[in-house]
């Protein structure tokens, strides 16, 4: 069936686009990540403008997010102190990427820049991600060392605030900067950056493991919020079929996904997910050193 | 007043002229962009009228070129810098037309010279594109941007594709895809004779865009801060209801 996206100016097969959120929205639901680093690369693979493709899939994280955030608020596993503080980083992060993205935009170099910052954090992500889930495979595994409570560059941060849900008493310029960097990958490459934030959440910052996932979807909500109207108001790129295609497909897909995990061994799922981001590195990488099919590219200027 | 006379009787002097007279129509005045669009077809159609009633013993040679409006375009030229293929050099055109579709009773260079040709851009390789700053390889990036643009379907080129019939009626099937962008085109027909032009008609095409997509756009254009409110309240509401649904 094939729909007109207003945005982007091109006939999609909507199908095709409900069942790549379908996928991706599969693989959240059943391995907890939210898949904004799938979403994109495919989209623009399909034929959609990079920069259309990069906002609406932000969208769309907004709306894979809400339940996730929702089940974790009435849980309690939301530290909305520190959750706020992050998403102040992450408002001044997707506005500072904002222009960061027109710079590039105008030099004609932004697609190059995607496509190497995804190389770099596929694989940096896809890699730690197989030695642990490796390590959690290896039935006698050496018992890890007891956690630091946190980085020393973050205990040496001034102006030392108490968050009681994450049990921390730091700094907030540290979570304030890790939301900041995540914000301007999030109007960039169109991620939520929740595998970037939980990790740094445990291993950087210390908080306490209950409420890590929660506060992060916290901030994804809002700052993946921000950045579409930012989008739709700077770079006019938010493609809301677009959106509203992936939606239906993301939020079908997790379902399944969800139940699907219940079934399946979640460090197998790990371990293959790992292998999928890494293959998707690779050949992003190798890409980029292909002769590409077209040597010309035409823009408004 | 002598001047005014003068004036008044230029319409005589060229009616007496004994030239060919170009009739021109459109199949449709507009073509409009919707849902599901799949590219439009449009029919361009007319006669050549000879004076006192003559039908020519060969085919008029018919021209027929239709526009889309111009833009200013950045062409970009990717090379390969420390093993990665990256955009290097690039030339900026100021008016590279958005849609150009020509077709004709001949190939162009059996019809007119080089020249007039290129004065009236009649061809894919005649249009003056008005290549920006310094233009020393402007023609290679010009042969990259016709490339790109012909297999997008937005240039186009039938070297047969005006149909003669009687020697006075023609009729052309020009094809506007997907892509193409909305707007005032022009669609003009020439009548050449010996290489030059010596008669042309203008008619206007309306290509827009209507019904929910148009109103889409036309919002997001105007109000992008409510456009984007409410994709985030999209995205929210359907967030919600699915996790409302999985509960149940």
């Amino acid at each position: 069936m094939d729909l007109y996206l207003p945005i982007a100016g091109m006939s999609v097969n909507a199908l095709v686009i409900v069942l790549l959120g379908a996928g991706v929205g599969f693989l959240s639901g059943m391995l907890g990540v939210g898949g904004g680093f799938l979403t994109t690369p495919l989209l623009i693979f399909y034929g959609v403008p990079p920069a259309v493709a990069v906002a609406s899939s932000a969208t769309q994280i907004t709306g894979a997010s809400v339940s996730g955030a929702l089940a974790h608020a009435r849980r309690k596993g939301v530290d909305f102190k520190m959750g706020a503080v992050m998403v102040a980083g992450g408002l001044a992060g997707s506005v500072a990427g904002s222009f960061l993205f027109e710079l590039l935009q105008a030099l004609g170099q932004i697609d190059t820049t995607i496509s190497i910052v995804y190389v770099l954090m596929l694989l940096s992500i896809g890699g730690l991600m197989l030695r642990d889930s490796v390590r959690a495979l290896r039935p006698r595994a050496t018992p890890r060392a007891a956690p630091r409570r946190h980085n020393r560059f973050v205990a040496a941060l001034p102006w030392r605030v108490r968050f009681y849900r994450s049990g921390l008493y730091i700094s907030p310029i540290a979570p304030f900067l890790l939301g900041l960097a995540v914000g301007i990958l999030t109007v960039i490459m169109g991620i939520g950056g929740g595998f970037i934030l939980v990790p740094a959440m445990i291993y950087l910052l210390g908080m306490a493991a209950s409420v890590v996932v929660g506060t992060s979807l916290f901030q994804i909500l809002f700052v993946t919020a921000a950045t579409t109207l930012l989008h739709a108001t700077q770079s006019k790129t938010v493609d809301i079929v677009l959106a509203a295609l992936l939606l239906v497909g993301g939020v079908i897909g997790a379902q399944y996904g969800a139940s699907a995990a219940r079934r399946l061994p979640a460090e197998k799922l790990r371990l293959v997910l790992a292998l999928v981001v890494l293959a998707f590195g690779i050949r992003l990488a190798l890409q980029l050193t292909y002769r590409p099919g077209e040597i010309f590219t035409v823009d408004p200027a | 007043m002598r001047r005014l006379q003068l004036l008044a009787a230029a319409p005589l002097l060229l009616a007496a002229a004994p030239g060919p007279r170009l009739f021109a129509a459109l199949s449709q005045p507009r073509v409009e962009i919707s849902y599901g669009f799949a590219g439009a077809e449009l029919l361009v159609y007319g006669a050549v009228q000879y004076p006192r009633g003559r039908i020519p013993d060969d085919e008029p040679r018919i021209a027929v070129v239709a526009r889309g409006p111009d833009a200013r375009v950045v062409v970009r030229q990717k090379a390969r810098r420390a093993g990665i293929w990256i955009n290097a050099a690039s030339q900026t055109f100021a008016t590279a037309p958005s849609y150009v579709a020509v077709a004709t009773s001949r190939p162009v260079d059996e019809l007119l010279d080089p020249q007039t040709a290129a004065l009236w851009e009649i061809g894919l390789g005649n249009l003056a594109l008005a290549p920006r700053g310094d233009a020393t390889r402007a023609g290679e990036f010009a042969r990259g941007l016709l490339d790109l643009r012909r297999r997008a379907g937005l240039y186009r080129q039938e070297p047969y594709g005006v149909h003669v019939t009687e020697n006075i009626l023609y009729r052309a099937r020009l094809v506007i895809p997907p892509a193409a962008p909305v707007g005032a085109y022009r669609v003009a027909v020439h009548l050449i004779e010996d290489g030059q032009v010596v008669a042309s008609v203008e008619r206007p095409l309306d290509v827009r865009k209507t019904g929910f997509e148009a109103g889409v756009s036309d919002f997001a254009a105007r109000h992008g801060f409510w456009y984007g409110l409410a994709a985030v309240v999209l995205a929210v509401g359907t967030g919600w209801a699915a996790s409302w649904v999985g509960r149940r």
